[in-house]
């Protein structure tokens, strides 16, 4: 126990709010991911880049705008943008020509696809930390139980139940939601009632990787960005959408709620090994259910 | 037939290659004595993932945790204690099969992606232990300066000793796949289900495919540690485990040599092209692309293709697929 913090009501309280706060970024990423690997079939290793660059960008936007609230405002709107536009001209110019064969391959592209695009930003941005005011009302903290809580991860609490509700929507109200959810059960039925699948594939793609973009926009006032951020991310993703369910989004959501939650709980129980508590929560969670805890649409 | 002779042909290039590089230090320097030692390392890894990947179909996406486990256990018995140096030569491929027959347990109940994603989880488990665990491991500083007994301390020995247990251990991986069981294997890689109808436990046969190869995995660890004389923690992260993936393809994942052309490919790449650009995995993931698109069986799957195909135009007899 050495090093933890005493365990109060107050502790118990602000922990769970920290781990709450952080399930809601992962699980903005995580959505993403879980997106295109119901649609596409393929886990996209070059999520956890695009949410680098995400936060990258939200850097550079905001720092152009003079670094106050209009430029971070500016940087949540635009981040996910540039990142969308990198993902769909990856996808037209290269990934799209290998739907037809095998998964493998569709697997390594995305994997020389995380490779390529982490040098770029080390190219474009340099190995240097960056850090992202957030406005100045989201900055400090507020009181919970007596220990402090910052008000930016309040804010998260908001805008992670606000994509949730977003994404519910648009998969059940509009049309386009429709087809991918329909691509995602049957993607030849999809095909033979006269709908271009490839660009199915590409919207699909380039909406799972503008979640990724926000997720890295919204992650970047809490942390120092910076290069290498990508590999811890997508691991933590993976293993968020294996045991939610692949491809299911609701899934994603409990399986970040779990992540993000036991991972607080680490910090304060045991903070050397906090990060082994939750791939210990997935290990528990993969023993007893393997296909995951919702029910997957592969 | 053909491929009868085929075989010979590659047994007699095999030795010519082994007898070439018994004599190589007498003609090399010294940095590419140590070079070629690190490609025997890699090379020897890329084999033992190919044994499930190529071999078995099984989607062992972190194996860079048993040579991790395998170089981790035998490096710390080294620097940690006094026990002779066989015993810490030993422990290093058991505890490396250890942890491959444990997180295969786990993993092989579970299908495909589901069994790398299982195995990516229970070996990022074991990763944070070693970057953790400051007392015993150094964290993420590793441990440098290990000491490695005096017979094979120096750039030359260390050379020999590992292109021997190379040798060994790709002839014992070659005769394992060549008996019952490793043509079991194939089998199951081919039709899962006939397999498991006329009556072979499928899971069973995966499992020790698994702790075979993971065995093989931890010899290779523990000849890291005789050439680099060190153990960190990036020996168990997952980037180094898609990276041997990585050879496996590019040598030819259904052949059997392939993985070794690979590992030497992407080595050779890393030491020179390094040295130019620090923009290493830029030229890795470009290359990548290009397997994908232009040679997705690998170079030695593309030219055993090709000499099945040149040498069926004079006979007959159709190429073996």
């Amino acid at each position: 126990m050495e090093g933890g913090q005493e365990i109060t009501i107050a502790a118990l309280s602000s922990t769970f709010l920290v781990g709450l706060s952080r399930a809601m970024i992962l699980f903005v990423v995580t959505a993403g991911l879980s997106f295109v690997l119901g649609v596409l079939r393929v886990p996209n290793v070059a999520h956890g880049s695009l949410y680098m660059i995400g936060a990258f960008a939200a850097y550079s936007i905001s720092t152009f705008f003079g670094g106050g609230s209009i430029g971070f405002w500016l940087a949540l709107v635009f981040a996910p943008l540039v990142v969308a536009l990198v993902s769909l001209i990856a996808e037209r110019s290269l990934f799209c020509h290998l739907y037809q064969r095998e998964h493998l391959m569709l697997l390594l592209f995305t994997f020389a696809l995380m490779l390529i695009l982490g040098d770029l930003t080390k190219i474009v941005w340099g190995a240097e930390y960056r850090s992202v005011m957030a406005p100045a009302f989201l900055q400090g903290s507020i009181s919970v139980f007596g220990s402090p809580f910052p008000r930016y991860n309040l804010f998260l609490l908001v805008i992670g139940p606000l994509v949730a509700i977003g994404l519910w929507l648009f998969s059940t109200k509009t049309k386009m939601g429709k087809i991918a959810r329909a691509a995602a059960v049957d993607m030849e039925m999809v095909g033979a009632i006269g709908i271009n699948v490839s660009w199915v594939f590409a919207f699909a793609f380039v909406l799972g990787c503008l979640l990724a973009g926000l997720g890295g926009a919204l992650v970047s006032p809490t942390i120092s960005v910076t290069i290498g951020m990508d590999h811890n991310i997508i691991i933590e993703a993976f293993l968020i959408v294996t045991i939610g369910g692949l491809g299911n989004m609701w899934g994603a959501l409990v399986g970040s709620l779990i992540f993000g939650i036991t991972q607080a709980f680490g910090v304060l129980l045991l903070p050397q090994f906090a990060i082994v508590f939750p791939y210990l929560a997935v290990v528990i969670v993969l023993t007893l259910k393997p296909t995951g805890m919702l029910k997957s649409v592969w | 037939m053909f491929s009868e002779m085929i075989r010979k042909k590659a047994f007699g290039i095999s030795l010519a290659i082994f007898v070439i590089l018994l004599l190589a230090p007498s003609f090399l320097s010294r940095f590419y004595i140590y070079f070629l030692a690190v490609i025997f390392v890699t090379a020897l890894l890329a084999m033992s993932l190919n044994l499930c990947v190529g071999h078995g179909m099984l989607f062992q996406f972190h194996h860079g945790v048993f040579y991790g486990v395998g170089a981790y256990s035998s490096g710390l018995l080294l620097a940690k204690t006094a026990l002779p140096w066989w015993m810490a030569f030993s422990a290093g491929p058991l505890a490396a099969a250890l942890a491959g027959l444990l997180i295969g347990i786990f993993c092989i109940r579970l299908n495909r992606l589901y069994f790398g994603m299982l195995q990516i989880s229970l070996g990022s488990l074991i990763w944070a232990i070693a970057f953790r665990w400051y007392d015993l491991t150094g964290g993420d500083d590793g441990i440098h300066g290990i000491p490695i007994p005096d017979f094979i301390a120096s750039t030359t020995s260390s050379y020999y000793f590992v292109l021997i247990v190379l040798g060994i251990c790709v002839a014992l991986m070659y005769l394992i796949l060549k008996s019952p069981f490793g043509s079991t294997l194939q089998a199951i890689r081919d039709n899962p289900e006939r397999c498991a109808a006329v009556g072979i436990h499928v899971r069973r046969h995966q499992l020790k495919a698994i702790v075979i190869a993971t065995f093989f995995g931890g010899i290779a660890g523990v000849l890291f540690v005789v050439v680099e004389g060190s153990i960190f923690p990036d020996l168990l992260f997952w980037v180094l485990s898609l990276e041997i993936f990585i050879m496996c393809l590019l040598g030819g994942w259904f052949t059997f040599a392939g993985p070794m052309l690979g590992a030497a490919i992407i080595v050779s790449l890393r030491t020179f092209v390094g040295t130019y650009t620090e923009y290493w995995t830029l030229i890795l993931g470009v290359i990548l692309i290009l397997l994908i698109f232009f040679l997705p069986e690998g170079i030695m799957g593309y030219n055993y293709r090709r000499l099945l195909r040149s040498r069926s135009k004079y006979t007959s007899e159709s190429p073996v697929e």
